[in-house]
């Protein structure tokens, strides 16, 4: 196996999107991906059930066109690499399965990886002609020291710190109930925007006025932040069902008064909730932490408002920010192959045809 | 002509096939357990080829049982199956998993002319189906595959796990009572009716089911 600069091909099927993505080393050659999203959008949010469904069907196809972009054959792979978790896990199950069979029909190894590792990962690459990516970071095909990610979708919510991609990763803080993506589609739900949630509240949210309703931010109390020496229990982990609990009381009060609901203000301070109580907990944990390189990364990533508030708090706090483009940041197979061409080059084991997908999977498991 | 089967329809199971064989079998596998497919089919699958000196180039054509199954367990095999039939560029066919066992039956001495075959569903359910059997002939489906209540079937002897289930409402044959639809018969079935020149179905999966997603209704107004 060519471990200096080897060809990856990764595969992504945690959630809605079904990704296939090949790197040759740290250089980008293919970026395909097939979303269910439009399946979902009656339902108001992700039915896992649906997504299954649609891997299942998107795979071959997908996989197809990510090999003819990027001009290679399954023959001249040297690895590949899959999703094992975290995430749905009727969905992963596809992946993995699709992943296994690929490695018995063609003899490559198979890399089982860790699908919020696999975000951070796309800071790595670089484009295929050797050049940047303009939107990439200068980053010499190496992550740097003091490196933390902050992943925010609508599966997750997690600020990890990165001290090396390959064997050594730490969670310091996550949500405790739902992602902030999903609380964008709940509460757009609840406001009748429609789903994704995401855009829509970000674009009703620049006509409202934020500061006309204050929501809570989420274990921003002492007793759960405690102090940088004495931390409490969730000093950088963040809640948001109570968020939108207190979005749907506010509601029910305008209508219960009679009057009309003021949506566009309720759309700009929810976000802004949210923004706010994310941003100012990873600055926080980078702070106390010494990170200072913070990589963004997620579908929320595409959201105007915390990529601002982001810029702004970092670039106060000294730290320098790298926001991937958004095709990069929402789930996709090239960052699985990033990962997976990093361990190959770190000389890493295969995982093997026997393990098991773990929707679960805990960040300290970079690969199974 | 030498056919790779595969069936999750309910437990994990593969075999080769092939008229050139004793018994028309080279070689076969199955777990007894319906949730570990991920984990264990691709391992099983692997260690079968190499014990028969069997590699992809070998292979004529691919099986995969479409179900009915649970849904997880059997997209695990439907998404290996189409996988290795694109990577070796071979034909897939789908067959539907309980002929599978419609053929176990029918080579048994347990065989009757008219019988139903049933498979757990879960939710109290099972998945079934209605046979016909001639003298001589392959098993003919003439109802079904079906999904429902155990006591909403006609009373025909009934095969199958499904059917030892719910043994005090169906006529539930003891010797068949834990049996499962296995990649072994399925191959069989499927050489069989393509030596007849019979189609068989794409890989298409028989869910059967919903996704049971609600659309959400519209949300209560306070007044
Ligand atoms: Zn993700």
């Amino acid at each position: 196996m060519n471990r200096s600069q080897p060809l990856v091909l990764g595969i992504e099927s945690s959630c809605d999107e079904t990704g296939v993505g090949i790197v040759r080393g740290t250089a980008l050659l293919s970026n395909t991906v097939s979303s269910s999203m439009e399946e979902h959008v009656r339902f108001g949010g992700v039915i896992p059930e649906i997504a299954s469904r649609a891997h299942l069907d998107a795979f071959v196809p997908t996989l197809q066109e990510a090999l003819a972009e990027a001009g290679v054959k399954l023959g001249d792979v040297d690895a590949i690499a899959v999703t094992s978790g975290p995430g749905l896990a009727g969905a992963l199950m596809v992946g993995v399965c699709a992943a296994k069979a690929l490695a018995v029909a063609t003899g490559k190894p198979l890399y089982a990886i860790n699908h919020l590792v696999a975000h951070v990962g796309v800071g790595l690459l670089q484009r295929d002609d050797g050049g940047q990516h303009p939107a990439l970071p200068d980053n010499q095909g190496a992550l740097p020291d003091n490196l933390g990610a902050l992943l925010v979708s609508g599966g997750h919510t997690e600020i990890l710190r990165i001290r090396n991609i390959t064997d050594d990763v730490e969670l310091l803080g996550s949500t405790i109930d739902d992602a902030a993506g999903e609380a964008y589609d709940k509460v757009a739900r609840l406001l009748g925007l429609g789903y994704p949630g995401g855009p829509a509240i970000d674009k009703l949210a620049r006509t409202g006025n934020a500061k006309a309703i204050r929501f809570p931010r989420g274990l921003t109390q002492p007793k759960y932040m405690g102090t940088a020496d004495e931390p409490g229990p969730h000093r950088y982990d963040w809640s948001f069902s109570g968020l939108k609990t207190a979005v749907a009381r506010c509601v029910e009060q305008f209508e219960a008064r009679g009057e009309e609901v003021p949506v566009a203000d309720i759309a700009a301070a929810f976000q802004e909730a949210v923004v706010d109580v994310i941003t100012s907990k990873a600055v926080l944990a980078c702070r106390e932490n010494g990170i200072t390189e913070l990589l963004l990364g997620g579908g929320v990533a595409a959201n105007s408002r915390l990529r601002q508030l982001t810029e702004q708090r970092c670039s106060a706090a000294g730290i320098r920010l790298t926001v991937p483009p958004l095709e990069l940041c929402t789930d996709n197979g090239a960052m699985v192959a990033a990962l997976g061409a990093q361990l190959v080059m770190a000389g890493v084991d295969a995982s093997g045809i026997g393990f098991a997908p773990d929707s679960s999977m805990p960040v300290t498991t970079v690969s199974a | 002509m030498l056919i790779l089967a595969i069936d999750t329809s309910a437990v994990a199971s593969a075999a080769l096939v092939s008229d050139d064989a004793p018994e028309g079998v080279l070689a076969n596998f199955s777990t007894e357990d319906t949730r570990s497919h991920a984990e264990v089919l691709a391992p099983g699958i692997d260690a079968m080829l190499a014990d028969a000196g069997v590699t992809g180039a070998d292979i004529d054509a691919i099986v995969t049982g479409v179900g009915p199954g649970p849904f997880t367990g059997l997209r695990s095999g439907i998404a290996t199956a189409r996988t290795l039939s694109y990577v070796w560029g071979k034909p897939l066919h789908g067959l539907m998993s309980l002929d599978a066992m419609a053929l176990e039956v029918a080579e048994s001495t347990a065989a009757v002319p008219e019988f139903l075959v049933a498979t757990d569903a879960r939710r109290k359910e099972v998945y079934w189906a209605r046979y016909t059997l001639a003298d001589g002939q392959l098993p003919r489906l003439v109802d079904g595959p079906h999904v429902g209540f155990a006591a909403d079937l006609p009373g025909l002897p009934a095969y199958g796990a499904g059917a030892g289930l719910y043994e005090d409402v169906l006529r539930a044959d003891p010797d068949f009572s834990s049996e499962q639809p296995d990649a072994l018969f399925l191959g069989q079935f499927a050489l069989a009716r393509l030596a007849a020149g019979e189609q068989l179905l794409d890989s298409t999966p028989l869910y059967l089911r919903e996704s049971d997603a609600q659309v959400p209704g519209p949300r209560k107004r306070a007044l």
